[in-house]
């Protein structure tokens, strides 16, 4: 059952992700985008994060890409001028890089000492009572310096978007 | 890999295989299109990728550290979202395109 | 009993149940506003209108539905699909009542229950928001873009009040699993004063349940904050280029929508299906009373009728409500029902407050709508945390 939840979820991600790079419309890419962190909060669940797999579809799909989907569709972007790749780019560039991860993903499996399989309901320390644990004692500098870039980026983001005042 | 029949649960290499699968794609899309936003997408994509790597280590040691780090990827990726799309906004208001080829005035 | 077997028979009931409330929804809300602006509202089909949605629906399905040439076929159609897929899959995880065994099956009141329920509402609520933006959207129609955008960032805007005052409740009850939160404010005060979050020591949460129900008619797109929708009347919402059923999915997602946001607010401030004074001193009589009570107005009223067919149909209520009312002396299902009773009475009450205000009050400029999110309920929320962070940490 966790094999074929993994596989469809991980089939979701990766159609979607391809889509992202070959739609030619902004807003065809931005939902393939939401599709694959929708199938990636699933696989968050199969591997007991599940903080942060909420975290995933609240912050990252539900206001993030929200935000992309609201500036996409002010901006009105038109779909892409059909663009002159050199041959050398299109025939050699996207086969050499997937091979080349290729090549990483068998050095991973290679390397990476053999665990046991992925089981939902294995690694129980996800929860929210122990990342909050974890997020209030040991990390708590990280957490206070990430809400002063937060407050730097809202105003980084107010300047810019105000109008001129003349 | 095992091939034959599917086993019953997957073994922890496959989600870092998904995770490098979805950053090379990201890395496509950075390279190849030209409209900004489609880059921008294209990064938000490569950081999905290295959660999915954080959060599977995380459950192969056993510890919740990972599951930090994710979380401060997505808070950073928020505030960067936030400026980036403000900029682009910019960028739309003085040049009134957003191809990137096209807002190159500081090349030659 | 087979698991799988058992969430099938939950599903079934508990789908068939919701989809009959969304479709009655509509009757009491026409039917309460006409008697607030002293009418009668529908009253031709069926006794005192009670067929009147069944008709709607029979409209509906049998419109012609128009697909324009000028929209974006494939966001048009999914947008309503998304827009009711969110709204009703909140209703799997709201827990009912407590476990029940029956026919030797012991089993939860309720779908199932997660440890991250209250994140995984916020999470749909905000996944909800691309429901309207894609409607909006594929329109190809600058009103209906208009309006979408500005019911998607009127509903951005009151996720965070609303977030913060789900978060001043959950420091007292220290879970986000809604079942535990629901048991948590079982047992009484001074032996007769409910332990409901809006009583709780150290900080009673009525602030929070004041700004969370003030954020859930921002979230629901419901009067006052109605401006994206009565453009409609005024000049275009952002479904005005759909023809009948996905028109009808979208105000199926709003109903359901507000059943949700009410059910939320039962479960989390006036404590879920826990009754209002302990059953020694017998609340396990009060449906019994409002049942019997029903029935003698119905019958006293049957003497001297307002209209010639009440003579007929009073009598028939007078005696299903007598019917009831006895339902609940039976000790067999009583367990079952009188948890039920609770809940949905809190559930009815908060709806009814949804209808009233929307019977009442006018409507929000979109200006002064943002302006009341960002400038006063955020910081009142806020506020509102931080006294009660404050006073937890006090008197843990």
């Amino acid at each position: 059952m966790d094999a074929l939840l993994f596989m469809i979820f991980a089939a979701i991600a990766v159609i979607c992700g391809i889509n992202l790079v070959v739609q030619t419309h902004p807003i065809s890419s931005a939902l393939s985008l939401v599709g694959v962190m929708g199938a990636l909060a699933a696989l968050y669940l199969l591997l007991g994060g599940e903080f942060i797999a909420a975290a995933q579809l609240v912050v990252y799909a539900g206001a993030i890409m929200v935000l992309f989907v609201f500036v996409i569709m002010l901006l009105n972007a038109g779909t892409e001028k059909k663009m002159t790749v050199r041959p050398l780019g299109k025939y050699l560039g996207a086969p050499f890089l997937l091979l080349f991860f290729g090549m990483i993903a068998y050095m991973i499996q290679r390397i990476l000492p053999a665990s046991s399989p992925v089981v939902f309901g294995a690694f129980q320390g996800g929860t929210a009572l122990e990342i909050g644990r974890s997020l209030f004692t040991v990390y708590l500098l990280p957490f206070e310096v990430t809400s002063v870039l937060i407050l730097i980026a809202i105003l980084g983001a107010i300047v810019l978007a105000r109008k001129e005042v003349d | 890999m095992p091939l034959g029949p599917l086993p019953a649960a997957v073994p922890p290499s496959w989600y870092l295989t998904l995770s490098a699968i979805l950053f090379a794609l990201g890395v496509l899309g950075f390279l190849l299109r030209r409209n900004i936003i489609t880059v921008f997408m294209s990064i938000e994509l490569m950081l999905n990728a290295v959660n999915l790597s954080f959060i599977t280590f995380s459950y192969v040691l056993k510890r919740n550290d990972g599951h930090i780090f994710s979380f401060f990827v997505m808070v950073v990726a928020a505030a960067e979202a936030a400026v980036g799309l403000a900029i682009i906004l910019t960028v739309f208001k003085n040049r009134q395109t957003l191809e990137i080829d096209e807002v190159s005035s500081l090349k030659n | 009993m087979n698991y799988y077997l058992l969430s099938l028979i939950k599903t079934a009931i508990v789908v068939g149940i919701f989809m009959h409330v969304l479709a009655y929804l509509q009757w009491i809300e026409r039917k309460v506003i006409a008697h607030v602006q002293l009418r009668v509202g529908p009253r031709r089909v069926g006794p005192h209108g009670l067929l009147q949605p069944l008709a709607d629906v029979i409209k509906l399905v049998t419109k012609e539905d128009i697909l324009p040439s000028h929209v974006n076929k494939v966001f048009y159609f999914m947008a309503p699909f998304i827009a009711v897929t969110f709204a009703l899959i909140s209703i799997a995880i709201i827990p009912f009542g407590p476990e029940i065994t029956v026919a030797g099956v012991r089993t939860n009141m309720g779908l199932t229950d997660l440890n991250i329920g209250v994140l995984f509402i916020l999470g749909i609520s905000g996944l909800g928001v691309y429901g309207v933006a894609l409607a909006g959207w594929a329109s190809n129609n600058k009103y209906a873009l208009m309006g979408g955008l500005r019911s998607s960032a009127q509903m951005i805007s009151y996720e965070l009040p609303m977030a913060l005052a789900l978060a001043a409740p959950l420091l007292i009850l220290n879970t986000l699993s809604l079942r535990e939160i629901a048991n948590g404010q079982a047992g009484y005060y001074l032996g007769f004063i409910p332990r409901w979050s809006i009583f709780q020591m150290p900080f009673p949460q009525i602030f929070s349940f004041i700004l969370f129900l003030i954020a859930g008619f921002a979230e629901t797109n419901r009067v006052p904050f109605d401006l994206p929708e009565a453009e409609n009347e005024l000049v275009a919402g952002f479904h005005v280029e759909y023809a009948s059923m996905k028109f009808a999915s979208f105000f199926m997602a709003e109903y359901a929508n507000m059943v949700t946001v009410s059910c939320i607010a039962t479960l989390l401030f006036l404590g879920g299906w826990h009754p209002i004074f302990p059953e020694k001193y017998f609340s396990g009589l009060i449906p019994v009373l409002i049942f019997a009570a029903s029935a003698v107005l119905c019958f006293v009223h049957a003497a001297n009728p307002a209209r010639p067919f009440d003579k007929i149909t009073l009598p028939v209520f007078g005696v299903l409500f007598l019917g009831l009312a006895g339902l609940f002396l039976l000790p067999p299902i009583q367990f079952i029902l009188l948890p039920l009773f609770w809940f949905s009475a809190k559930v009815l009450i908060i709806l009814f407050v949804f209808i009233w205000v929307r019977a009442t009050l006018p409507r929000f400029r979109y200006d002064q709508l943002m302006r009341f999110a960002w400038t006063f309920m955020f910081p009142v929320a806020l506020i509102n945390l931080f006294i009660t962070a404050l006073l937890v940490a006090l008197f843990p």
